[in-house]
């Protein structure tokens, strides 16, 4: 079991550093551009928001907004690309449990976004002054969040069917819903009816706590947003392994 | 004696209602070396699909070694290995790690997997490459590559999915050579083939598919032995007498110049002297067709 997970973990590691220029380089790059870019010279225009500056406030949205995007490109891609060359067969033939298999991919797709959020957190720090509020807030809503996306690109992936149905989601329900989730503002700013509408959106829980983490103000309970997230990766675990054990798409 | 394999009542029926198996039966001994015959689109791939999990089957059993597969699932999946018809490796991995991989969702820890990999891919010649992506290799090396992933958890049996498509006659023969060897060393070989000659040279039991349903299923001797009749077409330099001599075998008239014979204990220099002392000069002899094939297409359009 261990042994077996271990290799899946491995495979999927040397998978996206084998290919880095494509899977790790480009985010750092333009994420810290984009950071630099709009919250340095655009922010100082915006002036504070949750009563912080604007360039220190959108940091941690767009960490988490890197993370989110990589750990779920890196199972979409990995577990579809699996089922198009046929290389699934080798798991399914082979005494690994199901458990594992999906195990095995939400690690790499938490190593995936650990590995770039990290990257575009070093990044920055040679142009920002960091500080970090309570570091273990931080690695738990970071933990929570590549879990969750992880666990739905590995859904995405069962459902696909072409490359397209692998860009499809990224493209017009994740990117909106990181958008809107308050990635760029404090949904304090917005009026009672989009505040409530933000409050069904997961991605605002995940910022927000871990906003709470770097710079110690939330604008709701972290308890809550900690809640939030483990259900929902509960809901999709549940969902991704009944998938897999079905062998939906992938076990005629 | 327990058997390798067992499968009773097996039927497979497609999403789109296609009747890939029809309630067959099957059983390989241990030890033996078994060829499932059939033509293309007989069922075969998918009864191995089945046997390896990668199917489901609609209905019936399949007994590995007398372990129920869907009972002991596992246990049935360390039993075997196999070698499928298509390419089913990440083209972009590395040919070394191909085979530590698959030994590792096995439970094999790697130093031991790279020790196993080491004997594997020098017995296939495949070590100068083994650092190679294995989108780089010949389609040759790719089958022997992915023989050796069949091999590396050291299954009982190992399981061929036409094993011969698309390799070459030299490379053909040292595959045959290694197999072989395996089977000498106890391990139940069954492969899958649409090509006669590689079950004849290869294995002592066959079975033959056709439309989803086992046609017959016997040793490879008593099937030869059904076919060891020579039947031959003899052409003569004068037209035919009207009656035809009566002699130890069998002639048929087949126009007024040539005649079919049907040779069993009788050899051919016998027969043209009989049929000289009749007065039938013969100037031309060939084969009426290829026995074996001859065999196979009966049986095959028997069941159709
Ligand atoms: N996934 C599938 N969906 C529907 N029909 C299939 C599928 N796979 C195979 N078949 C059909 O089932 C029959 C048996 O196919 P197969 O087992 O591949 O035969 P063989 O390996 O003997 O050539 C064929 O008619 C084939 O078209
Ligand atoms: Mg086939």
């Amino acid at each position: 079991m261990w042994i077996a997970y271990k290799t899946i973990v491995v495979k999927e590691i040397l998978r996206f550093t084998r290919i880095w220029v494509q899977t790790i380089f480009p985010p750092i790059i333009t994420t810290s551009l984009y950071l630099l870019i709009f919250g340095g010279l655009m922010g100082e225009r915006i002036g504070d928001m949750q009563g912080v500056d604007y360039l220190h406030f959108i940091i941690p949205g767009i960490i988490l907004m890197t993370v989110i995007q990589n750990s779920y490109a890196n199972t979409v891609s990995s577990f579809f690309l699996a089922k198009f060359n046929n290389s699934i067969e080798e798991l399914l033939i082979s005494p690994v449990s199901y458990w594992v298999i999906l195990l095995g991919y939400i690690s790499g797709g938490i190593v995936r976004g650990f590995v770039v959020g990290l990257g575009v957190f070093i990044a920055v720090s040679f142009f920002v002054e960091l500080q970090i509020y309570n570091i273990w807030i931080v690695l738990m809503t970071f933990l929570l969040t590549a879990i969750l996306f992880s666990l739905a690109g590995f859904i995405n992936a069962v459902f696909a069917k072409s490359f397209d149905d692998i860009s499809i989601v990224p493209t017009f329900i994740l990117m909106p819903m990181t958008y809107l989730g308050g990635m760029f503002y404090s949904v304090e700013i917005l009026p009672e009816f989009w505040q409530t509408l933000s409050k069904f959106n997961p991605i605002y829980y995940m910022v927000d706590s871990f906003r709470m983490g770097f710079l110690g103000s939330s604008t709701t309970d972290l308890l809550v947003s900690m809640l939030v997230l483990t259900t929902m990766i509960m809901v999709l675990a549940i969902v991704a392994f009944y998938l897999l054990k079905k062998g939906v798409n992938i076990k005629t | 004696m327990l058997q390798a394999l067992s499968i009773s009542n097996l039927t497979k029926t497609y999403a789109n209602n296609m009747k890939a198996l029809s309630s067959v039966n099957l059983s390989v001994e241990q030890g033996d070396f078994f060829a499932l015959l059939g033509s293309n689109g007989a069922g075969k791939t998918t009864m191995i699909g089945i046997i390896c999990s990668l199917l489901n089957q609609t209905s019936g059993e399949v007994l590995v070694l007398g372990k129920d597969q869907t009972k002991h699932l596992n246990e049935v999946k360390r039993m075997i290995g196999l070698m499928p018809q298509e390419f089913n490796f990440n083209p972009f991995e590395p040919v070394e790690e191909i085979l530590v991989n698959q030994a590792g969702y096995y439970g094999i820890d790697r130093s031991s997997a790279k020790a196993q990999a080491e004997i594997l891919l020098k017995r296939m010649e495949l070590w100068d490459k083994r650092l190679d992506m294995a989108k780089s290799l010949s389609g040759g090396m790719k089958r022997r590559l992915m023989l050796a992933r069949a091999l590396i958890h050291q299954p009982k049996i190992l399981i061929l999915d036409e094993p011969s498509a698309g390799v070459d006659v030299e490379i053909r023969r040292s595959m045959w050579k290694f197999l072989r060897e395996l089977n000498d060393q106890g391990m139940t070989i069954i492969l899958t083939t649409h090509y006669l000659e590689e079950a004849e040279s290869l294995c002592r039991n066959i079975a033959i598919l056709d439309k989803g349903k086992i046609v017959e299923q016997t040793s490879m001797k008593k099937l030869l032995a059904r076919v060891s009749q020579q039947v031959l077409i003899l052409e003569s330099t004068e037209q035919l007498p009207d009656i035809l001599p009566a002699l130890d075998f069998k002639i048929e008239r087949l126009d007024a110049y040539s005649i079919q014979v049907s040779l069993n204990d009788v050899n051919i220099s016998q027969a043209l002297i009989a049929l000289s002392e009749n007065k039938i000069e013969i100037e031309h002899v060939r084969s009426a067709q290829n026995r074996l094939e001859t065999l196979f297409l009966r049986l095959t359009s028997k069941a159709g």
